[in-house]
């Protein structure tokens, strides 16, 4: 047995046998002709078999793993009509007097390096697509016929890298994991690993005797195992039983309701922190996003976003839940989020300090812009807002108002906006304690638990020491969300619960009997929350 | 001569695929010729290989240049691209 280590790019166990992926071998020579005319005419139609081929790859890759996948066909389509790459082809072709093999490879080669040398990594993976292009025009002029691997049986592939035409040319029932020597998380192969849902591990040095061997890929370890003793070898055929029956019984739970046996029905959403979330958001059926934690805009900018970046955020996502309720939750830096453009003083205690909504109540240029992006985007979706770390009544009036005058300047300007619900979080104690009388003032309650447990039982979430006394079922916690459900209730509120608890199963039921609405939750925990809920009988 | 100027805001810049599109929209056309330039660099919008070349980033600025008969449209139509798109 040995095991080589790697990086996991997507989680997950494949058991089979290896197959080295081979590489198409053209070796291109550089040959003389003499009627470089009739040379040009079999480059233009070798490329037009090309784009013909590459055309057809886009419908494969469209059918089987989607758009996101199969765009870059459309656009290696283009660069092979560039007026750029055409006419270095052709020069060459006329001027050297050599063969188009030789004419394609060496301009595939130039703009390759060209792209290897710019100061930006997107730019420099593009390279690989360049040599990509040029392979294939140079196979179809040589009458090469593809790589790929020897298998009749599902096998774990070993590849150093492989390019997008030759990931959608294997036969993907035959595919148990990729591992690669090269590639990075973002690579083609990493991507397709995660559309198709199977293990992936890149970083792993393997040699090339392995072909047949048996082995295992933990996409949770990142390791490859090559000849797993017997004892190995059972433990991870239970694991992986374990996963699937796992798995199975959640597919099942898609498309249905979140009902419990007696007929009580919840709303179960998703947290998400970017506009990428919401495919997993979609793919594990939640019935709307109940937490859209607006940071990352600001955290992966280098200066404050403009109301236009917002708006685009906003709106793709509203757009991709289709009229599914998507609750945004305004800008919440400060304490353990810092942006160093907001020049925010250092503080002793900033879990109680200067963050979230009192930041936006004080510098309201910022707040205002925020506000009038998400009322632009909600023309395009069913959008509702949350305001994070709210305290009193006094400051939710303030909000409201500067709601108003954000909606009175877009009517002005003729800007449509979308009926918009207006919530807050509930996690400062004093919020609880006040939920009466704020659920008078708003559309509804999230129950934001992570801070309202550090805050109700004076624990620093951030102190490892706490965590032997770090309760998260402490009976003060329960009933904080018992008075907050009953409260809101009574004011015309609805309530969801949006911290981790909201996620953990063994309270589902007595979320349910408090009568808590919503449940919003990650993703990848949906099915799960929907799953205790439909075992759960109230009535008894 | 139309001349415009445009700052990108899509975070991964001029990529791909937007790069694509863009190439496409210049090359409808077909009688007006279309430059994009960043920084004193300035290459032909209707070659993809071209515009991807030039790597701009979110947050800089291109100017593009559209001389010929459809020049006005041209000018009016790729500035509306860029606003929606990057």
């Amino acid at each position: 047995m040995k095991k080589l280590e790697g990086k996991s790019v997507f989680a997950g166990i494949a058991i089979g046998k290896l197959a080295v992926y081979q590489k198409k071998e053209n070796t291109v020579r550089r040959e003389k002709v003499t009627d470089t005319e009739a040379e040009v005419k079999r480059w233009l139609a070798a490329r037009d078999t090309a784009k013909e081929q590459l055309g057809a790859l886009y419908d494969k890759a469209l059918a089987e793993v989607g758009a996101a996948n199969a765009e870059v066909f459309e656009v290696h389509q283009m660069m092979l009509d560039d007026l750029d790459y055409v006419e270095s082809v052709e020069n060459i072709i006329r001027t050297q007097e050599v063969c188009a093999e030789y004419a394609v490879a060496t301009t595939g080669d130039n703009f390759s390096q060209m792209f290897a040398a710019m100061d930006d990594e997107y730019m420099q993976g593009r390279a690989a697509d360049l040599l990509d292009i040029s392979e294939r025009v140079v196979g179809v002029l040589s009458g090469v016929v593809s790589g790929g691997i020897n298998a009749t049986e599902p096998v774990i592939i070993l590849a150093d890298d492989l390019a997008p035409s030759e990931t959608v040319q294997l036969d993907k029932s035959l595919v148990l994991s990729f591992v690669t020597r090269h590639g990075s998380t973002n690579s083609h192969t990493s991507i397709l690993a995660r559309t198709m849902n199977i293990p992936a591990l890149i970083g792993v040095d393997y040699t090339d005797d392995l072909e047949g061997r048996d082995a295992i890929v933990d996409g949770f370890t990142g390791e490859l195992i090559i000849d797993p003793d017997e004892a190995t070898a059972k433990l991870y055929a239970d694991k992986k039983a374990q996963l699937l029956e796992k798995e199975r019984m959640l597919l099942e739970l898609k498309g249905k309701e979140n009902v419990t046996l007696d007929g009580k029905k919840v709303n179960i959403y998703a947290n998400i922190g970017s506009v990428a979330d919401v495919a997993e958001v979609l793919k594990n059926d939640a019935g709307g996003i109940g937490l859209f934690r607006s940071e990352f805009l600001y955290l992966e900018s280098d200066t404050y976003p403009t109301e236009d970046e917002q708006f685009r955020a906003y709106k793709t996502v509203a757009e991709n839940m289709a009229g599914k309720k998507v609750i945004i939750r305004t800008l919440d830096i400060g304490a353990d989020k810092q942006v160093d453009y907001f020049e925010l003083a250092h503080e002793d205690n900033p879990a109680m300090g200067y963050r979230a909504i009192r930041i936006c109540l004080d510098r309201v240029d910022i707040f205002k812009t925020q506000l009038r992006a998400l009322y632009r985007a909600s023309y395009y979706g069913n959008i509702a807002i949350m305001f994070p770390m709210i305290i009193s009544v006094d400051e939710v009036r303030k909000i409201k108002s500067i709601v108003e005058e954000v909606k009175v300047e877009l009517t002005g300007q003729d800007i449509s906006y979308g009926e918009v619900e207006l919530g807050i979080m509930i996690e400062t104690p004093a919020a609880v304690w006040m939920s009466e009388e704020l659920a008078h003032e708003v559309d509804f309650f999230s129950i934001g638990t992570n801070d309202l447990t550090q805050y109700t039982l004076a624990i620093d979430r951030q102190n490892p020491a706490l965590d032997n006394i770090c309760d998260t079922h402490h009976p003060a916690i329960l009933k904080a969300i018992r008075t907050t459900v009953e409260n809101g209730h009574k004011g015309g509120a609805w309530v969801g619960i949006c911290g981790e608890l909201g996620a953990d199963t063994s309270l589902t039921e007595e979320f349910l009997r408090m009568g808590v609405d919503e449940l919003s939750v990650s993703p990848s925990r949906v099915l799960a929350v929907r799953d205790a809920v439909r075992r759960t009988d109230l009535s008894k | 001569m139309k001349e415009f100027t445009y700052v990108i805001q899509d975070p991964m810049g001029i990529h791909a695929r937007p790069a694509g599109q863009f190439v496409k929209e210049a090359g409808s056309f077909a009688d007006t010729s279309v430059t994009i330039g960043r920084g004193g660099k300035e290459v032909d919008a209707k070659r993809i290989l071209g515009v991807m070349s030039l790597g701009v980033k979110q947050g800089e600025e291109v100017t593009i240049k559209c001389d010929g008969p459809d020049e006005d449209a041209a000018a009016e139509r790729l500035e509306a691209f860029l606003k929606e798109n990057m």
